[in-house]
C-alpha cells in the first residue's frame, strides 16, 4: 500500500511552496510542532484506513502564506527546524522559485 | 426532483438550484444498514442516504450562516419522500468544512477521505485523481483503486479559483451561474488569462476589461482560463494519474473542466447524467461519508 502524502501550500507566479508530510511515517510525536519558530504546524486527526490517526499538518492560517511564514528557515536547503526535528523523515519542504 | 424555475429579470445571478432526489425503484426495510453522510461545505450543504452501501437519496441546499442548521436542512431534504426518519439511520458521518458542526453525526471525517471514496463510488475503481472544486477551496487528491487517499493537496491562496469566485463573476457579468461554463466557451479565440490573485482583484481587472470593450464572454473566458491553470498546477503537484474526475460544485462548469482537459492533455471521465437519473458529482463527499458510516457501523457491530 502506498503511503498517504499530504501537501500544504501553493503554486503562484513566483514558484511553488509546499510543506509535504508523509502521514504513514509521521507518528504524531509533535517534535516538529514544538521546533517551528513560526508556530505554523499543528497535530491533526486524520481518518486513514477506518482509523483515526494523529499526524502533523500546517495550520489553516499559514497554508495561504507559507512562502512568507517559512522564508526565515530557508526551506529550500531542506534543513529547516521542522525537517531536522523529525526522526522518521516524515516532513520535508518543497521550495522551487522560478 | 424539483425542477429549476425559469430565470427572471430580477434574478440573483449567483444563485444555483437546490434540489433533492430519491432513487426510483429502491425499497428499504428495518433490517437494512441505512446510513447517511452530511457534507457541510462553505457554500453548499449536501446529504446522502445509502441502503447497504448503495445510494438511495440525497439533497443539496445552500449553506446558511449556521452550520448545524444547514446540516439538518440538508439531511431533512435527503430524507424527504423516503419515509425514513433520522432515527432509522444506523450511523451518520459528518464531513466538509463545517463537519464539527453536524449535531446528529456519530463521527466527523475530513472531506479529503470522503471525496476520494465518493468519487470511487460514482465513477468506479479506475479513478486515480480527483479534483474537488468547492465553494472556498480546491483539493487535488490522488487515490488508489479502493478510493484510499495516497496524496492530497488542499487549498489555494484565495477564493478566486473557487465556486464562490464564480458566483461573484456571475453577478458582475449578470450571467446565471448555471450557464457560466457554456458562455465562457462562446469565444472565437481564447484570450490570455487574467492575473487573478484574489476575487477583489480579479473583479477590478474584469471591470477594466469590460470598459476596454471586451465582451462578457471574453472576460469570462479569461477568468475561467486563469482558474483552470491554477487547478492544473495543483493536479500536477500531487501527480496526475488517469483517470481524472472533477467533483464539487464546479464539476458542472464545462468551461472549467474542458480547459483543464486541454491544459493537462487528458480527458476527464464523463459526468454521470445527474439531471436524468445519475449520481450528482456534487454529492461525492456526502456519498463517501455515508459509505464510511456503513463501514464504521459494521466495525462497531463486530467489536
Ligand atoms: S516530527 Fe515528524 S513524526 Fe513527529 S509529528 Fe512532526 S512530522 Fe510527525
Ligand atoms: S520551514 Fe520553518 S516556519 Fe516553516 S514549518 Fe518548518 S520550521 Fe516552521
Amino acid at each position: 500500500m502506498k503511503n498517504m502524502i499530504t501537501h500544504y501550500g501553493y503554486t503562484d507566479g513566483s514558484g511553488e511552496y509546499y510543506i509535504v508530510i508523509d502521514t504513514d511515517r509521521c507518528n504524531g510525536c509533535g517534535k516538529c510542532v514544538k521546533e517551528c519558530p513560526q508556530s505554523a504546524l499543528q497535530l491533526e486527526t486524520m481518518f486513514i484506513d477506518l482509523e483515526d490517526k494523529t499526524v502533523a499538518s500546517v495550520s489553516e492560517e499559514h497554508r495561504k502564506k507559507i512562502k512568507y511564514t517559512c522564508s526565515s528557515c530557508k526551506p529550500e536547503r531542506n534543513s529547516a527546524p521542522c525537517v531536522l526535528a523529525c526522526e522518521g523523515k516524515a516532513i520535508r519542504c518543497v521550495w522551487n522559485s522560478r | 426532483m424539483k425542477e429549476p424555475s425559469n430565470l427572471k429579470e430580477d434574478v440573483e445571478y449567483w444563485r444555483w438550484h437546490e434540489y433533492h432526489r430519491v432513487v426510483e425503484g429502491k425499497k428499504w426495510t428495518s433490517k437494512d444498514i441505512i446510513t447517511a453522510g452530511v457534507d457541510v461545505g462553505s457554500v453548499g450543504s449536501k446529504a446522502a442516504i445509502m441502503i447497504n452501501g448503495e445510494a438511495y437519496s440525497w439533497g443539496i441546499t445552500r449553506t446558511g450562516s449556521n452550520s448545524p442548521e444547514s446540516a439538518k436542512k440538508a439531511l431533512d431534504f435527503a430524507l424527504e419522500g423516503t419515509g425514513l426518519k433520522v432515527s432509522d439511520l444506523k450511523y451518520i458521518v459528518g464531513t466538509g468544512y463545517g463537519r464539527v458542526n453536524v449535531p446528529m453525526a456519530n463521527k466527523a471525517i475530513t472531506e479529503i477521505a470522503c471525496h476520494a471514496k465518493g468519487a470511487n463510488y460514482i465513477w468506479g475503481p479506475s479513478v486515480r485523481t480527483v479534483l474537488d472544486v468547492g465553494g472556498q477551496d480546491i483539493k487535488a487528491i490522488r487515490a488508489d483503486e479502493t478510493g484510499r487517499v495516497v496524496s492530497f493537496l488542499m487549498n489555494d491562496k484565495c477564493a478566486a479559483g473557487t465556486g464562490r469566485g464564480m458566483e461573484v463573476f456571475a453577478d458582475l457579468l449578470k450571467i446565471p451561474i448555471e450557464e457560466i461554463g457554456d458562455i465562457s466557451l462562446k469565444i472565437e479565440e481564447e484570450p490570455p488569462p487574467v492575473s487573478c490573485t484574489c476575487v477583489a482583484f480579479a473583479k477590478t481587472e474584469a471591470m477594466g476589461l469590460l470598459r476596454k470593450g471586451w465582451s462578457k464572454e471574453k472576460v469570462l473566458a479569461a477568468y475561467t482560463r486563469a482558474m483552470a491553470v491554477r487547478m492544473a498546477n495543483l493536479i500536477n503537484r500531487v501527480g496526475l494519474e488517469k483517470e481524472l474526475v472533477v467533483t464539487g460544485g464546479q464539476s458542472k462548469n464545462i468551461g472549467i473542466v474542458s480547459r483543464i482537459e486541454v491544459i493537462l492533455g487528458v480527458k476527464t471521465l464523463p459526468m454521470p447524467k445527474w439531471r436524468e437519473s445519475g449520481l450528482d458529482p456534487m454529492v461525492a463527499g456526502a456519498l463517501g461519508a455515508a459509505l464510511f458510516a456503513k463501514a464504521l457501523y459494521e466495525k462497531d457491530q463486530k467489536s
